[in-house]
């Protein structure tokens, strides 16, 4: 992945407005952030290929990003987002990493379903 | 001597850090030894140090370590289930518990590795050992092998008592230390560290690396 662009990303967030898309999106502490620390109340969700048609989206903030998609019936949002990539299949993938370079939050987005 | 090892855990590197050495005594023996692993560790936040991997490209990236990590280990039999990442506690628990028999069938273990049900801190662990006790449980007595189980959540030792196995794998150390190693993308970022402890020969791990430690899991006779 690299480094979110933000004027490519909008562009990205534009094209594929409108469309049929799967969804993967995630927040994660890690399994043992409560193993690690008695006192870390541990949350965590994951939601994949999850169907979802967005009517216009943008991105926002100075890095970490937040994007936060208009869906017909509701919203889908996400902060945190640091990289990207639109991989080899076309699924566009943005991802949050933290100092340490584990990942936090992903945020992906694909005409075809992901892989379960 | 143990006819078969059957290991079972759920995610690649379960087997790296408390039971390679382990493995390698058995492999190194001439005992055969069956890996079965659930996932590919699809939701692990390690991505590389640098970042090799993201979401999408972190199974095959995670099966690649896998394999080689068992060709270190002297594992010829690697069965993967398939299965994902954080889910196993939600899958169906009878189809879990009948693919579990149908390998120890197979297989016909002399010797069951796998975590302590209750105190293995990742819910994969816990129902992965969970369906693994009760597929043993179901065997008849006789059959039935022993079960080697991994336990470390906070306080388990108060409860579980102390280990009753210790194995001084210190004369696998090196191996092991490959082992955990070719587990790059999700041991990069700790791995320094952890060389760099045990030449100093700090204490907590040299321990870690030469001692693994199990309870023989009491498998309950109440159901016959």
């Amino acid at each position: 992945m690299k480094p979110i662009d933000q004027k490519l990303v909008q562009q990205t967030i534009d094209e594929l407005a409108g469309k049929e898309l799967y969804v993967h999106l995630e927040t994660t502490n890690g399994a043992y952030a409560t193993h690690k620390n008695q006192g870390f109340f541990s949350v965590g969700t994951f939601l994949r290929n999850a169907r979802i048609k967005y009517v216009q989206g943008k991105i926002t903030g100075p890095g970490p990003y937040r994007i936060g998609l208009e869906l017909e019936g509701g919203w889908a949002y996400a902060e945190g987002l640091t990289d990207w990539e639109v991989d080899d299949q076309n699924q566009v993938l943005f991802a949050g990493h933290d100092p340490d370079g584990k990942l936090a939050i992903a945020f992906q987005l694909s005409e075809k379903p992901f892989r379960k | 001597m143990e006819r078969h090892v059957l290991v079972i855990f759920p995610h690649p590197d379960d087997e790296a850090f408390g039971v390679a050495g382990t493995i390698l005594s058995h492999t190194q023996n001439g005992t055969p030894v069956t890996y079965v692993c659930l996932t590919l560790g699809e939701m692990g936040r390690n991505m590389g140090r640098p970042l090799i991997a993201n979401r999408e490209t972190l199974p095959d990236i995670r099966k690649k370590e896998l394999e080689e990590a068992c060709r270190l280990l002297g594992i010829e039999d690697l069965r993967r289930f398939g299965m994902r990442d954080k889910t196993i506690e939600f899958t169906d628990s009878e189809l879990l518990i009948n693919r579990m028999k149908e390998v120890i069938d197979d297989v016909d273990p002399s010797l069951i590795i796998t975590f302590y049900p209750g105190y293995a801190v990742h819910p994969d662990h816990d129902a992965t050992a969970a369906a693994v006790i009760q597929a043993v449980q179901r065997m008849t007595p006789e059959t039935r092998p022993t079960v080697h189980a991994l336990a470390f959540s906070e306080g388990c030792e108060d409860i579980l008592g102390e280990p009753d196995i210790i194995h001084d794998v210190s004369a696998h150390a090196d191996q092991k230390m490959k082992v955990i190693e070719a587990h790059e993308s999700q041991t990069a970022g700790v791995l320094q560290t952890m060389k760099q402890r045990f030449m100093e020969n700090d204490e907590t791990m040299k321990e870690r690396m030469n001692t693994e430690r199990f309870w023989t899991y009491p498998i309950d006779n109440k159901n016959e």
